[in-house]
This record gives C-alpha cells, sequence and structure tokens, in this order.
C-alpha cells in the first residue's frame, strides 16, 4: 500500500471514529450518565467530612 | 491515619497549598522579570552593561518562570485538589506528591541560576540544558503516577471530564518533553539536539506548539471544567460537549506545529498541512470556550458581585479571542506580515496574561481558602482591584502589540521603486517606542494585581476566621 492511500484510509478511520464519539456522547443512553457526572462535582460534603475527620485526627 | 480507610477520605491538602502559595510567588517573580525586560525595550541601559542581565538572556527566564514556574505550579496545585475531591480519594502517594513539589522548585530553582548564565540548549520553552531536562523528566513522570494513581484508587465511577484534560495535559507533555529534549551532551552544562536542520526545526515546533495546546490549554481546560462550575454553583453548560470537546482538542492540536515554520526551509505540504489543521482547530476551541461561559446563562447576575467569577469568565473571552486570532495567524498569507513581529507576541500575551494567568488567578482565588480551611479570601475587594488591574493591563498590553506589530510588519516589507528596503531596521525600532512604553506600563498594572494577591493570600492565611463546618458558597463569598 502507498503512502497516499495509507493516509486515505487513515482519514476515514478517524472520521468515522469522530462521528462515533459524537454519537456515544449525543446518545439517549449516555444523558442520564452525563447529567449526573456534571452535578456530581457540586456537593462539598467531601470537604466537610474530610476536615472534621482530619480535626478528629488530630484530637487522637 | 486509619480514619482513611472508611467511606469519607481525608484529602491531602498540604500539597496543594504548597503549590498554590509557590504559583502566586513564582507568578510574581516572572511577570516582573517580564516588566524589566519590556523596560529594557525602551531603555536598553538597564541591562547595566552585564552579560547576566541582558535581554537575550532574561527573556528565557521570563518565559520559563512564567509558563513553568507560574503555569506549572497552578496546575500541580489545582489538579492535585481536583482529582482527589472528584474520584473522593486521598492523593495516591504522599510521598511521590511531595517529590514532585521539591522536584520542580529545583528545576525552577537551576532555571533562575543557569539562564541568567547564559547555559541554554537556544530551544524556545525548552532552553534549559540536558541535566535540569532529566529531572524534569523524573519529575513528571513522578507527577503521572501520583495523578493517575489518584485515578485508578477512585471511589467514585465515573471520570470527571478536568481529570480527563489533566490527564491529557501530564501525558502529552511527557512525551513532547522527552521528545524534544533528545541531545548529545558535551559538557556538563552543554549539549546539541540530535535532530538535525529542519527535522530539528519541526521537532522543536511539535513540541513548541503542544506546549501551548497541552500545557497552555488542555491543563487550565481541567480547571475550567472544575473551578467555572464550583464557583458559578451549576453544573457545566453540556456536559456531552466536554467529551467531544475533549476527543477533538487533544487529536488536532497535535498537528498544528507547522505554523511556526512557514516560509521555513520545511516541505511546502508540511506547512499547508499545519496551516489547515490550525484553523480547523478554531472550532473545539470556541466549541470549549462557549461550554465555559454558558455554564453561566441564567446567573449572569453573579458576575456583578463576584471578581472571582469575573476572573474566570474574562478569562475564556481572552481564550476565544486568541483561539481566533491564533487560527487567523496560522494562514500563511497572514503570517506573511504577522511573523517575527510584535504581533505574535501580543498574541502569546493575550493567551498567556489573558486566558492562562487569569483563570489560574480565579482558580487559586476558590481554591486558597478552602484549603487553608478559611471561610473566604482575606479581602474580596482586593480581589476586584485585582481584577480591573489584570484587564487593564492585558488590553494595554496587547493593543500596544498589535500597533507596534502590524506597523513593523508594514515597514519591513516596504520597497523603494529601484527595489531598496524603504526604512532601515533601526528607524522601525525607533517608531516602536511610545508603543512599548505602553506595553511596559500594561506589564507593571499585571505586577501591581499581582502584588496585592500575594498581600491577600499572607492574610488570608494568618487569618483566625475559619471555616467551621460549613464552607461558604461563592455567592456568601462574593456579598460578604
Amino acid at each position: 500500500m502507498d503512502y497516499g492511500t495509507y493516509r486515505g484510509i487513515y482519514t476515514i478511520i478517524m472520521m468515522v471514529v469522530f462521528a462515533a464519539i459524537i454519537w456515544w456522547a449525543y446518545s439517549k443512553h449516555s444523558k442520564k450518565r452525563f447529567d449526573d457526572a456534571a452535578n456530581s462535582i457540586l456537593d462539598d460534603k467531601d470537604l466537610k467530612d474530610s476536615r472534621k475527620k482530619e480535626q478528629q485526627a488530630h484530637k487522637d | 491515619m486509619s480514619a482513611t480507610s472508611s467511606a469519607t477520605p481525608i484529602y491531602n491538602f498540604d500539597i496543594v497549598k504548597k503549590f498554590a502559595v509557590m504559583a502566586v510567588i513564582w507568578g510574581l517573580i516572572g511577570m516582573s522579570a517580564g516588566v524589566l525586560i519590556a523596560a529594557q525595550l525602551v531603555w536598553p541601559e538597564l541591562n547595566f552593561d552585564t552579560p547576566w542581565f541582558t535581554y537575550s538572556r532574561l527573556r528565557p527566564l521570563h518565559t520559563n518562570a512564567v509558563i513553568f514556574a507560574f503555569g506549572g505550579c497552578a496546575l500541580f496545585a489545582t489538579s492535585y485538589y481536583v482529582v482527589q475531591r472528584t474520584c473522593q480519594t486521598r492523593i495516591f502517594s504522599d510521598k511521590i506528591a511531595n517529590f514532585t513539589f521539591w522536584g520542580w522548585q529545583a528545576v525552577i530553582v537551576c532555571a533562575i541560576i543557569s539562564l541568567p548564565l547564559g547555559m541554554t540548549s537556544s530551544k524556545e520553552y525548552a532552553e534549559l540544558e540536558w541535566p535540569i531536562d532529566i529531572l524534569i523528566a523524573i519529575v513528571w513522570i513522578a507527577y503521572a503516577i501520583v495523578f493517575f494513581g489518584t485515578i485508578v484508587k477512585r471511589t467514585t465511577s465515573h471520570i470527571y471530564v478536568a481529570n480527563w484534560f489533566y490527564g491529557g495535559f501530564i501525558l502529552t507533555v511527557a512525551v513532547l518533553h522527552i521528545g524534544n529534549s533528545m541531545a548529545i551532551p558535551v559538557s556538563f552544562t552543554k549539549s546539541y539536539s540530535i535532530y538535525a536542520g529542519a527535522v530539528d526545526a519541526m521537532m522543536q515546533w511539535w513540541y513548541g506548539h503542544n506546549a501551548v495546546g497541552f500545557f497552555l490549554t488542555a491543563g487550565f481546560l481541567g480547571m475550567m471544567y472544575y473551578f467555572v462550575p464550583k464557583q458559578a454553583e451549576r453544573p457545566v453548560y453540556s456536559y456531552r460537549l466536554s467529551v467531544v470537546h475533549f476527543w477533538s482538542l487533544i487529536s488536532l492540536y497535535i498537528w498544528a506545529g507547522p505554523h511556526h515554520l512557514h516560509y521555513t526551509a520545511l516541505p511546502d505540504w508540511t506547512q499547508s498541512l499545519g496551516m489547515v489543521m490550525s484553523i480547523v482547530l478554531f472550532v473545539p476551541s470556541w466549541g470549549g470556550m462557549i461550554n465555559g461561559i454558558m455554564t453561566l446563562s441564567g446567573a449572569w447576575h453573579k458576575l456583578r458581585t463576584d471578581p472571582i467569577l469575573r476572573f474566570m469568565i474574562v478569562s475564556l473571552s481572552f481564550y476565544g479571542m486568541s483561539t481566533f486570532e491564533g487560527p487567523m495567524m496560522a494562514i500563511k498569507s497572514v503570517n506573511a506580515l504577522s511573523h517575527y513581529t510584535d504581533w505574535t507576541v501580543g498574541h502569546v500575551h493575550s493567551g498567556a496574561l489573558g486566558w492562562v494567568a487569569m483563570i489560574s488567578i480565579g482558580s487559586l482565588y476558590h481554591l486558597i481558602p478552602r484549603v487553608f480551611g478559611r471561610e473566604r479570601m482575606y479581602s474580596i475587594k482586593l480581589i476586584n482591584v485585582h481584577f480591573w488591574l489584570a484587564t487593564a493591563g492585558v488590553v494595554l498590553y496587547i493593543v500596544a502589540m498589535w500597533i507596534t506589530g502590524v506597523m513593523e510588519g508594514m515597514m519591513w516589507r516596504a520597497i523603494n521603486a529601484d527595489g531598496t528596503l524603504t526604512y532601515s531596521f533601526i528607524e522601525i525600532v525607533a517608531q516602536k517606542k511610545p508603543f512599548n512604553i505602553i506595553r511596559w506600563v500594561g506589564g507593571l498594572c499585571v505586577v501591581t494585581g499581582m502584588i496585592l494577591m500575594l498581600y491577600n493570600v499572607i492574610r488570608t492565611i494568618r487569618s483566625d476566621k475559619t471555616a467551621d463546618e460549613s464552607i461558604s458558597s461563592p455567592a456568601a463569598q462574593a456579598t460578604a
């Protein structure tokens, strides 16, 4: 296979991969998981717990 | 420390604190070096007739200090903070993390000593000589172990998008640094690249532009995807878009390097490829920028009261501006005018001061009270003053550089009817003087802002107002 053919096939593969990523990201199947992920960082409970435990550890 | 084994983790914030404070200190030092060399362009006698203070030696010191010392420490601090909190687990190894801190500081100190002494490999943004390069590689691999180790031991099922950007940045910078720094040492302080001629130039700008793409973009986008939603108290505008953003950005950036080598000995097709890929890169860049800014949709009023959020949103505006300007400058015919002029310098600073520094400063103002267990920063008013100084400084700087850039580009190419050059080089330098003064004033504004930041950080750390059980919300911070 010459260089040009190889590059052509490679380009097609990359385009298909890119289309697949978009399809996957925007599919209904992923929506809930992604929404959960986006919201997952907003809670600060872990920070408070960590700080409490650290203070506890200092006292012990 | 048996508590670490139970469900809720005790985070290692000690490492975050160290890197966060050093980011502010190196930021001040690196930007001050920039102000000094900007002054030298107007008043050359400021090199004090010494070789150590010449522009040629201090310029790489400035770029290394702001990119790798300031930007690097900000990336270490935020990535260690974000990876622990989003993975809900303590960092993989305290010892290795500590090694990355002291190792990275050692690299910076070596740079501060070796560059003014004139030791350089003469590769832009990779000037440090081979023993320091080896230290960087070791520290970076340790960083990768700590970061990816933390991801592996996470207690959450999903890997939050900020970590993908941080991970991409860490992995790619390792490959770029080791690839480009390959050299044959001839003595302890001098080495020569193993690549020759046009191949060496290609390697250098494959590294150089991906230092922009991965060090100065992907890493800071990781910051954006965590700290903008946190400060705005809203989830990111579109998590789906962030996934597409990540994969398209990392797969396109890697090809853009040849636009630094238009009209050189590089093969013509490579230059054209670099140009086309640079233009395409506009799309994921703006996708990400819109994703960050639109996170505020429905909550724009927060900008009125929260200067930290203002830092973040203005940084994204500068990001959008410089990622439009960049693809345009990569077009060969535009590049024929802009290359080697101050336009490039202005472009770099709208990216580095506008985007990179402002998103870092915003993130640090968010992070510092939290890791030090304080309710909020010592003074929100001072943050606001810092914001306006930084914004005014960047605008003065880049506008001055646009003017001198286009002016000198036009003057360099002007020819008389008989084919001789219309202007001598020194005539063009003289024309630039007033604008170089404006640039210096802009830099002074930015540095003044950093002094206020350092003061604010010190007062925050030394204050005894601890955050009791609640960590105050950004809204409460802003109105307090």
